[in-house]
């Protein structure tokens, strides 16, 4: 009898002490504090130092948490139980986390910076009137190349990418919409496309492509291209940037007949609870001192056009990451496809990958 | 009176037990199944099955994943069995194992990073392919390569249950044998392999049954030119958010995984207890 009671004692500390730290883990990670602002972002995603800057000149303390997929973060969102105050989803996922609810509107009249912002990458159908969003970085999908194995200005296209001499050279991004995406885009088709048809006729082409891909892997290709592994890569500006500054031979290119778009912007999740210092930390990042210093560090474009003005001229003036009006007017951003489609797009593309 | 309270005393020290196959074990199988039957709308459906055994993709990746897993095991097998088998024979048995178990102190992700480190371009490997005039091969993103890797991360977990068969066979049997006339072909195949098996057949579960549903090696190693069935878990669950299609999946690789204990279980005659040491 002894025994029975020590050990339901046992299991009784057992799950007070899992409570105990069950609580401890929600208040440290959603601080109740009032001088406290969590943010929920993309990993490595903000200059560190803009946050020093932000507490000083506010006084209140950002608590950085940090995911890697839209759907992780909307899920986490939706579950509730943290405090996040604010996010940075992409543009479908806006429309997602509208649809369901999950998103606060902003309050226009408390906030101050909105006109440094390019007009162009305002009022988007993600979000008309930026009714629940305010742009953070914008980039785009395209092709990495290595001059010492292709000849420069070789590559302009997504149909050159089927080139015979290419065999074995080429590294994809393991994404069922982008890859899906820029076969639709050199069949010169929508990349938001609802047809069963087309994305059958895509597929069809990515199997032609496969003998040329050497690999479908996810942020490895960052490293593979600065070390020379291969020879093309299709993947986002972004990760582009971070590629182009480890290895000088690399450049990177947007095909003008078009690609994908994606927008990064700040939103409130329902989950918010400390609305001064998120209006506080939307208009310090909105000024176009602090969103250069950030477009410098992180590497993707800022669609503060104020900003952009700040930037050194070699960043500024850079087409690859700052392509022009036509480029851009060719360009799509991707809408939020209902659960059957995105199925379709991820059935086809896993179709591709098993053709080997 | 004192028969009853015993009786409790160990019931008790089934509770702990009990309470952890329950809940982390049979409670998740079940949520798995009930799962499995409902679509991407949340409607109870037979259809996930039905895609499933009609589907030329996922029947192909099955073939694949089984196929992977068998070619993983053969190669850990055929490398483990004589590890273990000469590891007896040493003096300090003990220190060899600690020393071929130590790996797996070292979390996975790290060993697939070093072998991409290993097995690329500019990697020691191909430095030496070089060096002895070969010249650099592709390494990374082959079958072999995939296959490599998987069988070296499960070594340790195939010498272990031989070496412990190996320890324990009485080496009187293989003196008698020999005594006898057998060959030393003979005195393998019909004295030790059939006294080692329960041990062969232990490491064979615990690697092919992991085996199956490797995916991030598949991506790490295998640049996904390798596809098996857990690539297809992770993108419902991640991407898709299909997770009746994701557990229909994963239901199935349960009862592969079944199979493969049956098959490989310990049959009704097992050796009796005078044949071990």
């Amino acid at each position: 009898m002894k025994k029975l009671i020590s050990v339901i004692i046992g299991l009784l500390a057992i799950c007070a002490l899992l409570a105990f730290g069950a609580h401890n883990l929600q208040t440290s990670s959603g601080s109740n504090g009032s001088k406290v602002l969590n943010l929920y972002t993309w990993g490595d995603y903000i200059d560190p130092s803009l946050l020093t800057k932000f507490q000083k000149q506010t006084g209140y303390h950002v608590n950085v948490e940090t995911f890697d997929s839209n759907e992780a973060m909307f899920t986490k969102i939706k579950q509730g139980g943290t405090s996040y105050d604010l996010t940075v989803p992409s543009d479908y996922m806006i429309e997602k986390m509208k649809a369901a609810k999950l998103l606060l509107p902003l309050d226009k009249k408390r906030l101050t910076g909105m006109q440094n912002y390019d007009p162009r990458f305002m009022n988007l159908a993600f979000d008309h009137h930026n009714k629940y969003s305010v742009p953070y970085f914008w980039g785009t999908l395209g092709i990495i190349y290595n001059d010492k194995f292709v000849q420069p200005g070789s590559i302009q296209h997504w149909n050159q990418l089927w080139q015979k001499k290419y065999r074995n050279q080429i590294m994809l991004i393991d994404s069922a919409r982008d890859v899906m995406g820029f076969a639709l885009a050199s069949n010169g088709q929508s990349m938001n496309t609802t047809n069963p048809a087309t994305l059958l006729a895509a597929r069809n082409k990515l199997n032609k492509l496969s003998p040329n891909v050497k690999a479908v892997v996810a942020d490895e290709i960052k490293m593979y291209m600065i070390q020379n592994e291969a020879a093309i890569a299709v993947d986002w500006s972004g990760e582009a940037s971070e590629m182009l500054a480890g290895n000088s031979h690399l450049h990177y290119v947007v095909p003008s007949e078009g690609s994908n778009l994606w927008f990064d912007n700040l939103v409130i999740p329902k989950t918010a609870k400390h609305f001064k210092a998120i209006y506080a930390f939307l208009n310090f990042m909105s000024e176009p001192k602090n969103a250069a210093k950030n477009a410098e560090y992180i590497g993707y474009a800022t669609p503060n056009q104020k900003a952009k003005a700040l930037l050194p001229k070699a960043i500024r003036n850079d087409r690859q990451f700052y392509p022009d009006n036509r480029t851009i007017s060719h360009l799509q951003i991707y809408q939020d496809l209902s659960p059957e489609l995105v199925g379709l797009y991820n059935d086809r593309y896993l179709e591709f990958k098993m053709h080997h | 009176m004192q028969r009853k309270q015993k009786l409790t005393r160990n019931t008790a020290y089934f509770v702990p037990y009990t309470l952890w196959i329950v809940l982390f074990v049979i409670a998740p199988v079940i949520l798995l199944i009930y799962q499995s039957f409902f679509n991407i709308d949340g409607q109870f459906t037979w259809a996930n099955y039905q895609t499933y055994f009609t589907s030329s993709t996922y029947l192909m990746m099955t073939v694949n994943s089984v196929w992977y897993a068998f070619l993983i095991t053969l190669a850990t097998l055929l490398i483990s069995y004589p590890t273990a088998y000469l590891l007896n024979e040493t003096k300090h048995p003990q220190l060899w194992l600690l020393l071929i178990i130590m790996p797996t102190w070292i979390n996975l992700l790290l060993k697939a990073y070093a072998f991409i480190g290993i097995f690329s371009q500019a990697g020691i490997a191909n430095q030496f392919l070089s060096f002895i005039g070969i010249g650099p091969k592709q390494l990374l993103f082959t079958n072999f390569s995939f296959v490599f890797v998987a069988a070296y991360i499960q070594i340790p977990f195939m010498v272990l249950p031989i070496y412990n068969a190996v320890s324990e066979l009485n080496p009187s049997y293989v003196n008698a044998s020999r005594d006898l006339g057998a060959t030393p072909w003979q005195t393998f195949s019909r004295v030790i392999f059939p006294l080692t098996l329960p041990g062969v057949k232990a490491g064979i579960q615990a690697v092919f049954i992991p085996s199956l549903s490797l995916f991030m090696l598949t991506r790490l190693i295998g640049g996904n030119k390798v596809i098996t069935l857990g690539t297809a878990i992770e993108e419902h669950f991640l991407t898709t958010m299909n997770w009746g299609m994701g557990s229909t999946i994963g239901v199935v690789l349960i009862i592969a995984m079944v199979i493969i204990m049956w098959l490989t279980g310990s049959s009704k005659r097992r050796p009796r207890k005078g044949l071990t040491k």
